[in-house]
């Protein structure tokens, strides 16, 4: 059955529909366009294969606009960095294990810690959630692909530049060394010398940039593009929780933009935005970038929450318990971290009433988290548990995540955190809220949909081994550091003197980083080895109810060979009898996908997914390129401009082929 | 090696002291959510049956209510709500009760950070009577004082744990703290806020004197510096205005008035110099003059070349600015 | 026999989402006959437009935020410096509320299908475009205060400058699809393209209004 009369006439074509068709079965090289609907196995599977299919090699690397080789990217990148900016720590480790060490002097040490920091947050923790939910979301909501796979490619050639730019930086004795939150006037023209801060103001245009553009495709691909029938009250718990973090993003992230560049234009051009000799405000850097700061560790903490929210379920063989109230906290905490920054600044001269204020909001957004850990424990209490892996790290995360919540009350009261502020007391908050919040739940993850990703399980062995070693060694490592902040240790330091009596706790905590690293190893032999030799996973090893797990592992390029029509929450557990289960009639010979209402999922238009295309890498190229001139000269930031407007202005332009595919296809609404 | 108190649990002041009581809040009520909450989470992972994952599902659950367990759950929350509540009533408590210093009497100091040390100018309504110092501050025990933080260069915060929260110093944005030394003592200070290279080695002690000793402190502050008593201490004297040192340093009572770096006209009665790095002893002063990068890389202070005759005589100088 | 539709009511009926519903044969719900392309909320671009324009609102708001900031903090303002000549940037933004009229004829044009229409007001607009950024390289020569004289002539330089910068993409945007509405053959896409286009400069004229407020008397009051 042919889809679509066409609407080549009255659109401006000289030529008849008759010969138009003519010529488009030369350029298309087929036939009538085939159609989806049948099932593997089928003429459309294959067809569906060679329509979705990479060019081979190189270019086809460069030119992919698959979602699930764009997450895969930024996995396997962000983790690389996490390695990097670990080996870092274990060096600052090293040099705070005993008073008066010489490991490293106070100008490397400051480059590394900022370094750690800056990479942790930047380059790690933030692009590997939008990375795994890029992956997954498509899945998840059952559709094809993401609403703009050329702009998230291009995110991702962003964030590599930005990320080598910073470390290459590093290599050559001109790393980022103002600390992760490079606060003016350290960071400013006067006494952030060289271009050290230059090099760190690139990489936040450029991660950031690259938060944006994912932000938007995720929003668009969740708002717009579920499953016929995956209503608002039918998307899992991790599509909520992408779809909350996309949107804090999208009002979050210009924040840190304005300020990096506020802060790089008082450093290459001479304004005097932080420069209080000519009426700048030292302390609206602090406000811009701690407006985006707390939404930010969200960004991080919330796709960890979705993690759980996803594992749980599955391994207590029930649905999640409170399900909605799950729902609405995570819509509540994406609200309310918007009114926490000023927690960070209690050591300053704002008034006294308004941090009072930001005191109470503080404590505020713990409900909300507290009503997901109480459904949490009603899931697992009333279900019938499998204790995996993924759900033991899970069970890590609980007791990490719990303890630096509680210590994040405690910070979050104003006369309390004057004591402890900038202090290893915020060191331990922060990595136990960090790691137990995110990490323990990403490791969960990866063993969880591993898989999915590759085919392969990967060994429960090694993973109980990393597990029980990361959970000792991070306690061994962090908890002593609420100690050492009592004891009036700052951040920051890279020495101490003997008579502080600071030496026996930092000690511990740097034997306990050692069984951290330990553990990180362990997981890259198990992935290394399980993917070469795993148990081969079929496509759904672990029994679990949400869509990903639908089809092949891995996917096909095009996902489903056809697009699932859900009808309850949990659509792999239930059948409804009655209900239409798949779609049908989209081509299969061309990149077509579905887009739905935003409420209720029904199907509303036909959509022509973008063919790959070199122009997002080469755009990413020359924006980086603009960024590095306009650092140099100020003419750098105009004439920059014309390499990014030719690459955008080609990225966009419809090739001959598109359009007549397009008008093959077309229908009018 | 130079001690002083410098923790959080053992308060010496008003201020501390209000801020531990609010720990004694904070830590019991947390530590019970805690175990509470693992108690939880171990009973559930106890009492309920194992499974594999090939166990069919329970889906009847996505349309059956579940009242009792919602019950409990609200229960819970709730809970955690009033405890919430009560843990903000102690917070806004303590911050009244920080902000109710009395400060009748009290004595003014302005504090001035830099990259890496500190300033202090006492202040006197008779300006005769005021008298700049470094790195150590003197404040007698039961009176108030109130510091007022000036930011020279960069954010530094200033923070004595066991008798105030601490505040940053931010340019273009002077402001005060209050704190009241209760028990006689030393107290031990270091810059809270990252400020560059030797962020790590910025102390601040501040001594708590009965009000006697105090006032003998304050006055001997105020005195120029004595007239050197040696050939050798002369001599010190004049090659420390010929040289560079005069350039920075200034000594009250001799023609070197420059303000960059620590006022010396008493160094010789502190415990500690460069900011906490090295305790105040002759070898020590002399190893700082010779060579202060190599024990604080990146300061201020250039490494020179010094003849070690120069260097004793400018050592034996020092030693008599008591 | 239904009475002919009206262009309002055809209009409306193809802004709807799922106006063509999807047919059910057996276990298979049927995409073949729904439409390839819709405008509104029913073009995918649409909502990465309002994505977009999120973003830079929210750049723009902080930007004021910082304006005002320094602004309180100062006793004088500007600190040092000159409020901006008044003519040309009130020209430009009577010029700018102007430039919403052929826009939204390329809108209506896009939405009934006539190409030709949709190419003449496009070019319309490319033209009169010319005009705003002729007037804003003439506001910039008469804002009175360089960027690096003050906190106050760096916040107006950099307010001024984002949103120039809007302006100028946002252009050039608008010039590729007119270009574009050129090449043969067109599709319907195009067409949704050109909608959303006009949508985007709205966005561009309603916040040009606050921030000729905050630039031009922001240091009168």
């Amino acid at each position: 059955m042919s889809a679509g009369s066409g609407s080549l006439s009255g659109l401006g074509s000289a030529a008849s529909p008759q010969v138009l068709r003519e010529r488009a079965r030369v350029i298309v090289g087929r036939g009538e366009t085939m159609l989806d609907g049948a099932g593997w196995g089928s003429q459309a599977e294959r067809a569906l294969h060679e329509a979705w299919r990479d060019e081979p090699g190189l270019l086809g690397f460069l030119k992919t606009t698959d979602h699930k080789r764009i997450g895969r990217r930024f996995v396997v990148t962000s983790f690389a960095f996490f390695v990097a900016a670990g080996i870092l720590a274990a060096v600052m480790r090293m040099q705070l294990a005993l008073p008066d060490n010489h490991v490293v002097g106070p100008d490397l040490y400051n480059q590394i810690f900022t370094m750690h920091g800056t990479t942790m947050m930047f380059i790690f923790a933030v692009p590997i959630m939008q990375g795994m939910a890029v992956y997954l979301v498509p899945l998840l909501v059952g559709t094809r692909n993401t609403a703009f796979p050329r702009m998230t490619a291009c995110a991702y050639w962003l964030f590599l530049f930005g990320a080598l730019s910073l470390w290459t930086g590093f290599a050559i004795n001109a790393g980022a060394d103002a600390g992760w939150f490079a606060y003016v006037p350290l960071a400013g023209p006067q006494y952030g010398v060289g271009k050290r801060e230059d090099i760190w103001n690139n990489l936040i245009n450029l991660s950031e940039a690259m938060g944006l553009m994912v932000a938007v495709d995720l929003a668009t691909v969740i708002l717009k593009m579920r499953a016929p029938g995956m209503s608002l009250r039918r998307m899992p718990i991790f599509v909520w929780a992408s779809l909350v973090t996309s949107m804090m993003i999208i009002f979050a992230m210009p924040s840190v933009m304005l300020a990096a560049n506020l802060a790089q234009f008082d450093r290459t051009f001479g304004t005097h935005f932080f420069n209080p000799a000519e009426g700048g405000d030292v302390l609206i850097w602090q406000h811009l970038f701690w407006f985006f700061g707390h939404p930010e560790v969200y960004f991080i903490f919330l796709p960890g929450l979705a993690f759980v929210s996803s594992i749980i379920p599955t391994f207590a063989r029930r649905p999640m318990f409170g399900h909605d109230a799950v729902v609405l906290s995570l819509i509540a905490t994406g609200f309310l971290s918007f009114g926490l920054w000023v927690h960070h600044m209690f050591a300053t001269n704002l008034p006294e009433v308004g941090k009072g204020f930001f005191t109470a909001m503080s404590l505020l957004i713990a409900i909300p988290t507290a009503v997901q850990i109480f459904c949490w424990i009603a899931t697992l209490w009333t279900g019938r548990i499998d204790l995996r892996t993924p759900l033991l790290f899970v069970l890590g995360f609980f007791v990490i995540l719990v303890l630096g919540g509680l210590t994040g009350i405690m910070v979050g009261s104003v006369p309390f955190d004057l004591q402890v502020h900038d202090s290893y007391f915020v060191v331990a908050h922060l990595h136990y809220v960090l790691l137990g919040g995110a990490v323990f739940p990403l490791f969960g993850a990866f063993f969880y949909w591993f898989p999915k990703f590759t085919g392969r399980m990967l060994d429960e062995r090694l993973g109980r081994w990393q597990f029980w070693l990361f959970f000792v060694g991070f306690n061994v490592a962090f908890f002593p550091m609420h100690l050492l902040g009592l004891a009036g240790m700052p951040r920051r330091i890279y020495t101490y003197g003997a008579e502080t009596g600071w030496g026996t706790l930092n000690l511990i905590a740097t034997i306990g980083a050692g069984v951290i690293a330990l553990s990180v190893l362990l997981f890259i032999v198990n992935v290394v080895r399980s993917g070469f030799n795993g148990a081969r996973a079929g496509d759904n090893p672990w029994h679990a109810s949400s869509l990903e797990w639908a089809t092949h592992s891995p996917p096909p390029a095009f996902n489903f060979v056809v697009l699932p029509v859900v009808a309850s929450r949990e659509p792999l557990w239930t059948r409804e009898a009655d209900e239409p289960t798949h779609v049908s009639g989209l081509s299969a010979q061309t990149r077509e996908g579905l887009v739905t209402t935003v409420l209720d999922a029904l199907p509303d238009v036909r959509y022509s997914y973008p063919e790959p295309s070199i122009w997002p890498f080469i755009a990413a190229i020359t924006v980086v390129g603009w960024l590095f001139w306009s650092n140099m000269t100020e003419t750098g930031m105009f004439y920059g401009l014309i390499p990014p407007a030719i690459a955008f202005v080609a990225w966009y332009w419809p090739t001959r082929k598109e359009t007549v595919e397009q008008l093959l296809l077309e229908r009018k609404p | 090696m130079i001690g002083g108190l410098h923790d959080v649990q053992a308060p010496a002041g008003a201020q501390a002291q209000a801020i531990v009581g609010l720990w004694h809040w904070l830590l019991p009520i947390c530590t019970f959510v805690f175990v509470a909450v693992m108690i939880a989470l171990g009973m559930a992972l106890w009492r309920a049956p194992r499974a594999g994952t090939d166990t069919a599902p329970d889906v009847a659950l996505l349309s059956k209510r579940e009242p009792r367990v919602t019950r409990v759950v609200i229960a819970a929350v709730a809970v955690s709500t009033l405890l919430l509540l009560v843990l903000l009533a102690v917070s806004v408590m303590t911050d009244r009760a920080l902000a109710q210093l009395p400060l009748e009497n009290a004595l003014h100091i302005e504090l001035t950070g830099y990259q890496w040390w500190w300033e202090a100018r006492y202040d006197d309504p008779d300006p005769s009577r005021m008298f700049t110092t470094a790195n150590e501050l003197h404040v007698p025990v039961g009176r108030p004082v109130i510091v007022t933080l000036v930011g020279a260069d960069v954010i530094h915060s200033f923070w004595v744990p066991s008798l105030a929260g601490k505040k940053d110093l931010i340019p273009g944005r002077d402001t005060t703290v209050s704190f009241r030394a209760d028990r006689a003592g030393v107290y031990r200070g270091q810059c809270a806020e990252f400020c560059g290279y030797q962020h790590a080695k910025m102390a601040l002690y501040v001594i708590a004197d009965p009000p006697d000793d105090y006032a003998r402190w304050a006055e001997r502050q105020r005195a120029p510096a004595a007239e050197p008593s040696t050939d050798e201490a002369r001599r010190g004297r004049d090659l420390f205005l010929a040289r560079s040192c005069a350039m920075c340093h200034a000594i009250n009572g001799t023609t070197a008035q420059a303000r960059h770096a620590p006022d010396l006209t008493h160094v010789a009665s502190r415990m500690t110099i460069a900011a906490g790095a090295l305790e105040n002893t002759p070898s020590n002063r002399t190893a700082w003059i010779l060579d202060p990068q190599q024990i604080k890389p990146g300061t201020k202070m250039p490494s020179e070349n010094i003849a070690p005759q120069d260097l004793a005589a400018l050592s034996a100088y020092l030693a008599s600015l008591q | 026999m239904s009475a002919p539709e009206g262009t309002r009511a055809r209009r409306r009926r193809e802004s709807t989402p799922a106006s063509i519903p999807a047919v059910r044969r057996g276990d298979a719900l049927d995409v073949a006959d729904l439409p390839s392309y819709g405008f509104g909320t029913r073009s995918l671009m649409w909502w990465g437009t309002a994505g977009m324009s999120t973003i830079e609102a929210m750049g723009f708001v902080l930007m004021i935020v910082v304006y005002f900031d320094l602004k309180s903090r100062s006793l004088v303002w500007p600190n040092e410096g000159h409020a901006p000549d008044l003519f040309w940037g009130t020209v430009n933004v009577a010029l700018a509320v102007i430039s919403i009229v052929p826009n939204i004829f390329a809108d209506a044009a896009a939405k009934d299908h006539n190409v030709r229409k949709v190419r003449l007001w496009m070019i319309a607009f490319v033209v009169f475009g010319l005009a705003l950024l002729g007037v804003r390289y003439l506001e910039f020569l008469h804002l009175n205060v360089r960027w690096d004289a003050s906190a106050y002539g760096s916040a107006v330089w950099v307010l001024f400058g984002l949103h120039t910068f809007n302006l100028i993409t946002n252009y050039l945007d608008s010039v590729v699809v007119a270009a574009v509405m050129f090449k043969e053959p067109i599709d319907g896409k195009r067409l949704v393209d050109v909608a959303e286009n006009s949508g985007y400069w709205w966005f561009i004229v309603l916040s040009w209004i606050p921030i000729y407020a905050v630039v031009y008397w922001g240091p009168r009051f």
